[in-house]
């Protein structure tokens, strides 16, 4: 175990994935000689050289592209999109392409690539530098999404993506990427997709939250404790696939759901959250599901202090639907 | 003093590669093969009983000649007009008609239109309908081969309108920086649906806009198959030695309309059509023929009619093929059912009837 800031061990992951097999390479803008505008790729070029560690012209949809092709041809490339918000050049080759090859080609041609990316806000970043754009990929079917909050999660995450059979979207919270640190078990660590983790043990209130938003939420549910509500908090972790059981589970046994993200509400992944509850545990509640999320607005560079979920707007739902009749 | 640009001009096409002589009434029968093909799935949209077609009448040349260059090893990144090079490549065409069909054989299961096919064991990638992402695929898949150590090119193929995409320019800014063994053939049937080639671009040739990526552009005469052959031998060689990629135009022109679902007399006159008609690739390659003596005009009209029934053969096992099963509906989304797919089958199963999984 080693103690590890989020980002140093989404670089071990990385270096992890490299030594172990020679098939994995990285490519993406800066991530060689600078290391990654973020240092998540500090030291790769270094030990794995020019070949597997890519310094990419400036061309979204030329990374994704030309890690597809490779991908193709059995290499297992790790491609970065410096920052989420700029993966839109890139959409046409994640979602045309990407995670339609296996399906359009009768399974003939499996593509997988890893995309990993910084997403979400807290930094300062303004409208281009803090989106969270999660739900426009979990809605494309093919792909696999996923958000890790913390150091053992994101090593553990990425490996197991890095060694996946299809393409995954890579969802990294940039504002808990120094903020969060955590021991990290050491070598080839993996953590499962499909399986949510339990943060906070409740049983009055159910609270789903995945990326900086976990964080957020745990402080509200350890305030609302002194309060005598005692809320449970499940990171999904995974968002597709979707650990539908732990959903539910949990909602069966609070009969409360509170959902939180960053990422605007309308047609946002709480919608598809709540969806599944109302489908499949209406009769459990007792309340209705409540979302915390990001206002229907481009995100706000001098407000974002006020758009994104605090801990006082989280509190104060789960206040609200622990009270409720 | 800057560097002088790198010529676009028509290369001179070296006589050692010329396409051998004995080769050549091969080349030819690939060519007919191709226009029967096309014509008769014409005809079969027409009746319904195909649902759409891509034609590539006027292309025979470009493509049989290109494919013809290239070794079984190479990876082909095709648009959906490709049927020249599928069919040179070997694929075969009772597979294709499966395809086109959407039927049980169909190596796709019938998840495509037709003409969006692809074959791993043929080298040939599966088909899209966006135009220009295969291109910057198949720089990856070169950079890939190349760091394998194996000698292969890349080949993608794309139109005239698909030089104004973002992936075009990417997928060649990308393999000039990198030397990509990637060749990269502009097919230029003078239309993209309706847009003339002047409105597609000020350029003056397509193949000029590799000059800015450091990418050797050739015009060659695409309805020439020894120009289009040449071209290839020496961009295939040129990469593999290391040289990096080149982009090639072939000139040619689509004599059909862009798909079934296009009346190309909205927009061009038939003035235009007859011209090129009169420059048709298969009767140039055939007045060789006869010139040289490997073809007579019987043994020409006892090629088209073999061909024909050849293609009746193929036709009617494939329409003997059974559907689609629609179970395969969820397959290949994932390595394996997800959770949420897996209870989506099973909804899909227990369907009241009439249910088309149980009957």
């Amino acid at each position: 175990m080693t103690e590890l800031t989020l980002v140093q061990a989404v670089n071990r992951g990385l270096f992890e994935a490299m030594r172990s097999d020679p098939d994995v390479l990285v490519l993406g803008e800066d991530v060689g000689v600078n290391g990654g505008v973020f240092r998540a790729t500090e030291g790769l070029l270094k030990e794995f050289g020019e070949e597997r560690v890519i310094d990419t012209p400036l061309s979204e949809t030329g990374i994704v592209g030309a890690a597809i092709g490779m991908a193709l041809y059995g290499l297992k490339p790790v491609a970065e999109i410096q920052f989420v918000d700029f993966i839109y050049p890139a959409f046409d080759q994640i979602v045309s392409e990407l995670a339609k090859f296996r399906y359009r080609s009768g399974g003939q041609y499996p593509c997988h690539v890893v995309i990993r990316s910084p997403y979400g806000g807290g930094i300062k970043g303004g409208l281009y530098h803090s989106q969270s754009p999660e739900a426009y990929f979990a809605h494309t079917s093919g792909l696999k999404v996923i958000v890790p909050s913390n150091p053992a999660d994101a090593k553990g995450l990425l490996l197991t993506a890095i060694h996946d059979e299809d393409p995954v979207l890579f969802l990294e919270p940039k504002r808990i990427y120094r903020a969060v640190t955590g021991e990290v078990p050491d070598g080839d660590h993996r953590v499962p997709f499909g399986l949510a983790s339990t943060v906070r043990e409740g049983s009055d209130v159910s609270v789903f939250a995945y990326g900086a938003m976990v964080h957020v939420a745990a402080q509200a549910v350890d305030a609302l404790a002194t309060e005598g509500i005692h809320a449970e908090l499940i990171d999904l972790r995974s968002l597709v696939p979707l650990d539908e059981k732990a959903l539910l589970a949990s909602v069966e046994k609070t009969g409360r759901a509170v959902i939180v993200h960053e990422a605007p509400r309308f047609c946002g992944f709480g919608a598809e959250l709540a969806a599944i509850i109302a489908e499949k545990a209406l009769y459990s509640l007792k309340a209705p599901v409540v979302r915390v999320t990001g206002y229907d607005t481009p995100f706000p560079y001098a407000l974002e202090h006020l758009y994104l979920p605090n801990m006082e707007r989280v509190a104060h739902a789960i206040r609200k639907t622990a009270q409720a009749a | 003093m800057a560097e002088p640009t790198p010529s676009t001009e028509n290369e001179p096409v070296a006589v050692a590669s010329r396409i051998p002589s004995t080769d050549l009434l091969g080349v030819y029968r690939m060519m007919v093969t191709s226009r029967v093909v096309d014509e008769r799935c014409l005809t079969l949209q027409r009746q319904g009983r195909i649902g759409f077609y891509v034609p590539m009448q006027g292309q025979e040349a470009a493509q049989v000649a290109c494919a013809w260059a290239l070794s079984p090893e190479d990876w082909i990144f095709p648009a959906y007009r490709e049927l020249g090079v599928a069919l040179t490549r070997g694929i075969p065409l009772k597979l294709l008609l499966d395809q086109f069909i959407g039927n049980a054989g169909d190596a796709m299961k019938g998840r495509q239109m037709p003409n969006h096919y692809g074959y791993r064991a043929f080298r040939f990638v599966t088909a899209s309908s966006p135009v220009g992402t295969q291109i910057v695929q198949a720089v990856g898949t070169a950079m890939a081969a190349r760091r394998k150590g194996e000698p292969i090119v890349t080949v993608t193929f794309f139109g005239d309108g698909t030089t104004s995409s973002n992936d075009f320019h990417s997928g060649l800014n990308f393999a000039g920086v990198v030397q990509a063994p990637t060749i990269f053939f502009c097919q230029n049937n003078q239309w993209a649906i309706s847009l003339p080639r002047e409105k597609q671009t000020r350029s003056e040739t397509l193949a000029a806009k590799g000059v800015a990526y450091g990418v050797p552009g050739v015009v060659v005469d695409g309805t020439d198959v020894h120009a289009v052959y040449a071209a290839v031998v020496q961009a295939r060689e040129r990469a593999l030695a290391g040289g990096g990629p080149t982009l090639i135009e072939a000139q040619v022109y689509r004599l059909g309309p862009h798909s079934t679902s296009d009346d190309p007399r909205r927009y061009r006159s038939d003035a235009e059509l007859n011209q090129w008609k009169a420059k048709d690739p298969i009767a140039r390659l055939k007045s060789e023929l006869l010139a040289d003596g490997q073809l007579t005009e019987e043994a020409d009209r006892d090629l088209w009619e073999s061909t024909k029934s050849e293609v009746s053969k193929a036709l009617a096992a494939a329409e003997a093929m059974p559907p689609v099963d629609p179970r395969t509906m969820f397959d290949d989304v994932f390595a394996r059912l997800s959770p949420q797919l897996e209870e989506q089958r099973l909804s899909f199963e227990e369907l009241p009837s009439p249910n088309p999984v149980r009957t």
